[in-house]
This record gives C-alpha cells, structure tokens and sequence, in this order.
C-alpha cells in the first residue's frame, strides 16, 4: 500500500483538508466551552455531524475523482491494477478527510467527556465519511462529465440528509392509522444519515430527541441489539456503494 | 513482434471508433500514428494501454494477451497528451513514488532526461506551480525512466519550447538505435519526418495504412512527409 502513503501525504497538504479541520475544531471548540452540559455539547455537535460530513465528504471526495483523472491515466499506464488504484485513492481519502475529522471532533471529545456517546459520536461520524466518500466515488464513476458528477453527489446528500426525512414523515403521517412500525425501522435502516443518528440518540436514552422512527427503532430492537444491528448496517452502507463503484471502474473505458 | 492488434474493434454508444484495426509493430521501429481529430488515434493508444477495452479483437504485447493482465504494461512507458500530477506532491516526491510503485527489479534506471532537462534543480517545487511545460517534461522523463522496451508518446512535443523538443527528439532517436518500439502520435510533421520508419495512417476508425517512410515517399514521389500526406489525403477524397 505504498500508493496509499503518497495519495496521502498530498492530500493532508491540500488546504481543503486543512479549512476542514479547522472548521470543524471551531464547532468543537465553542460547543465544548460555551455549554457546560454534556448531552447537550453531545446532540450540537450531533447534529452539525450528521450534515457536515456527508456534505463535505461527498463534495470533496468528487472534486478529488476527477482532479486526479490524468494522474490515474499515468497510474494505470505502469504495471499496477485497477483495483489497487481504486482501493488506494479511497483508503487515502478516508485517511485523510476521516482522520481530520477525528483529530478535530473525535479526540477532543473523547478528552473532555469520555464516555459511550462521545465514542459513538466519533465511530458515526468516522463511517458517514466513508460512506459519502464511496457514493462520490459511485457518482462520479458513472458520470463521466464533472459538473454532473458534483451535482449528482449534491443530489444524494440532499437526499439523504433533508429529502429523505420528509418522505418518511410524510409516510407516516398518512398512514398513521396502520401499523407500519416494521416498515419504519426497514426505511431508516435503508439511510445511513439516519442509522447513525438513533445510533447515537439511542445511547444518550433522549428519547425525545429521537423522532418517532427512532423511537420505533430502540423499542424494536433494544439498544444493545440496535448498537450491532446499527454497526452491521453502516458497513454494508460503506461496502456495498465502494463494490458497486470498483466493480464499474474496473471495466470503464477511461 | 512486440505488439500485435487483430481485429480490433470498439464503440463508444452508436459511435465507431475502432473498425476492425489491425497491425503489428516490431523492435526497432518509430511509428508515427496520423490521422485527423477524432480518427481514432488516442482510442488506439489507450486500448494497447489497456485505458479502453475493446469490444472485439485481441492485443498482444511481448508474447502476452493484455486482456485482464496488468503485468505486460512493465514492458512500456507512457508520455500522455496532458499530464496532471497530485498537486501537493513536490516533483522529487512524484519520482520517488513513481520509482516505488513501479517494481523495477535489475531494471537499470534511464535518468537521462531527468538530467538534460535539468529537474533535479526543481525537486522542492510542489507539482501545482509548475507550468505546463515543465508537467510536460516530467511526463517525458518518467515515460524513459524504466527503459521500457515499448514507448508510446502522445503529442510530446506540443507543449515544449524548442530547446527542450530537441532534446526530448535526440532522446527518441537514440533509444530506437537501442532496438526498441516507438509509437508517436503528433500533428506536427516535420517532427514525424525526422524520427520515423514507419507510419500508419488512421481515418474515421480505419487504418488505411501502414507503411515504411521510404514506401510511402517513393509512392507519392515527395521529399517531406507533410507533403507525401497531403497528397495522400489528396486522393482519397477525390
């Protein structure tokens, strides 16, 4: 994997990478001083997790793709395979944009409350990054034109993070008057913006923060099954888009 | 026979680029590969780097079907039209990760052109602030680097100031006396004529010919190659 060390050293250099980590050190930051209780430092920077990851990961993770096309051309004119061009560019992302999340939010969490949620906090982020990093990766395998790639990774953040509650709300709020609690916990499970924030929510037994679908979720299962069942789902959401994606690429005419 | 292509053929949607393209290069010689834009060229190269995969036909380099195979593509070096490196990385770096990847095991390293277009003065520089045209000698260097048997140049000397074009050219030169392939894909004809044997010419996804510099001058009765062709052309479309 010495692919990996280099793809890696260039992008800790970029200043993308650097304006990330200082932004999302800025919201640590002022969460941690300015609040003083812990749960809700915990849910504030919940909530700006569960939106700024995706986003910025899945952004950057496209714009990346296809700054490196020429670069990938050079590559796969040496003696090394696709796959291993494909699994280095997104061990290295993941490195990189994963680990500057967890040196900006992950560690000083852990530091200043060290406990299950903050941990939780920090393993739900770490795999949003992952996950929107693979379906850039899809979106922009599929899309050979740049600017739709970056609008379909915008497109599928959207969807994920704002269009996707509605529908499900909207779902339940007509069918109320049916039992549908199965067919709730199946919709969450089926986004992974969602599955890890009744992961977290579920630790921090604030019930009323988990919406109706979370609730269905914990009583469903039991939050130490719905800890595993939530892990279990976050890597088939991190496997399966990185598959479909290398499985493309690996017969794409470039 | 260094590379055979049989039958090649490849489709991009309802557009045919490919049309049953077939040919065999051996050790040395210097093709230069003509045709208008959109004729299929770049789709050629890239289908014997395995950056394309036909739809039909078979390409065999050194002995070795490239289908599915990775390893064959040891026995070539690549000088790409736009070359775009990871920006942050310093040039010295870019080698250095080039070298490490690339296994070059008893292969002795050709850092000539490294040195003539003097880089190592520039290994601090981040890729990023380079111009094009030092990208483009980068590009140059790293395709010699491993003394490839097979060298394919797309436009090499588009970007360069004309100082560097004759260096790069002598260098060509030299390691064709050195018996190795050279395929060169260039619009620029004077170039062509100085450093080929052969061309093979390509239009609209067929290869019209393939022939030796002094058949196709003796046929057309020119002196220059620019001029051999543009009467060749001449005649097709009358």
């Amino acid at each position: 994997m010495k692919l990996v060390k280099y793809i890696f050293f260039d992008l800790v250099r970029s200043r993308f990478v650097f304006f990330y980590f200082l932004l999302l050190l800025l919201f640590t930051g002022t969460f941690i001083l300015l609040q003083d209780d812990v749960s809700k430092v915990q849910l504030s920077l919940l909530n700006i997790i569960i939106l700024v990851v995706p986003l910025v990961s899945v952004i950057f993770a496209t714009i990346h793709w296809y700054n490196s096309a020429e670069f990938i051309e050079v590559l796969l004119a040496q003696p090394v395979s696709r796959k291993r061009i494909f699994i280095s560019e997104f061990v290295a992302l993941s490195l990189a944009v994963g680990g500057a999340f967890i040196l900006a939010t992950g560690i000083p969490l852990l530091i200043f409350y060290p406990d299950a949620v903050s941990l939780l906090l920090m393993v739900g982020g770490f795999f949003l990054t992952i996950i929107f990093i693979a379906l850039a990766f899809w979106s922009a395998v599929f899309t050979r034109d740049k600017a739709k790639g970056i609008g379909l990774s915008l497109v599928l953040w959207l969807y994920f993070s704002l269009i996707y509650d509605g529908l499900v709300l909207m779902l339940m709020f007509n069918f109320s008057d049916y039992p549908i609690d199965k067919i709730v916990v199946v919709l969450l499970s089926l986004n992974p913006v969602d599955v890890s924030r009744v992961m977290v929510l579920m630790k921090m037994e604030m019930s009323a923060m988990l919406g109706y679908s979370g609730a269905v979720f914990t009583d469903f299962l039991g939050s130490s099954v719905g800890l595993i069942y939530s892990i279990v789902l976050l890597i088939i959401w991190s496997i399966v888009p990185f598959f479909w994606a290398l499985r493309k690429f690996s017969k794409k005419d470039l | 026979m260094l590379i055979r292509v049989q039958e090649l053929s490849k489709s991009f949607r309802k557009l045919e680029v490919l049309k049953n393209v077939s040919v065999s290069f051996e050790a040395n010689q210097c093709v230069a590969i003509i045709g208008p834009n959109g004729s299929g060229k770049t789709t050629f190269i890239k289908s014997v780097l395995g950056m394309v995969i036909p739809d039909s036909g078979e390409i065999i380099v050194s002995d070795k079907n490239i289908k599915n195979n990775f390893h064959y593509r040891e026995a070539i070096g690549y000088m790409p039209q736009i070359g775009r490196y990871p920006e942050n990385t310093t040039m010295g770096q870019l080698f250095s990760m080039i070298k490490d990847i690339r296994k070059h095991n008893g292969v002795s390293l050709d850092e000539e052109l490294i040195e003539s277009f003097h880089l190592p003065a520039l290994y601090n520089k981040r890729m990023r602030t380079l111009s094009g045209g030092t990208r483009q000698k980068v590009s140059a260097a790293l395709s010699f680097l491993f003394n490839p048997e097979i060298l394919i140049l797309d436009e090499p000397t588009a970007g360069l100031d004309p100082l560097s074009a004759e260096i790069l050219k002598d260098k060509i030169q030299q390691e064709r006396k050195k018996n190795k392939l050279i395929l060169i894909t260039s619009h620029i004809m004077n170039d062509l004529d100085e450093l080929s044997s052969h061309v093979m010419y390509m239009l609209e996804g067929n290869l019209m010919f393939f022939k030796t510099m002094e058949e196709l001058k003796a046929e057309t009765g020119e002196e220059r190659l620019g001029k051999a062709m543009a009467k060749l052309m001449k005649q097709q479309t009358n």
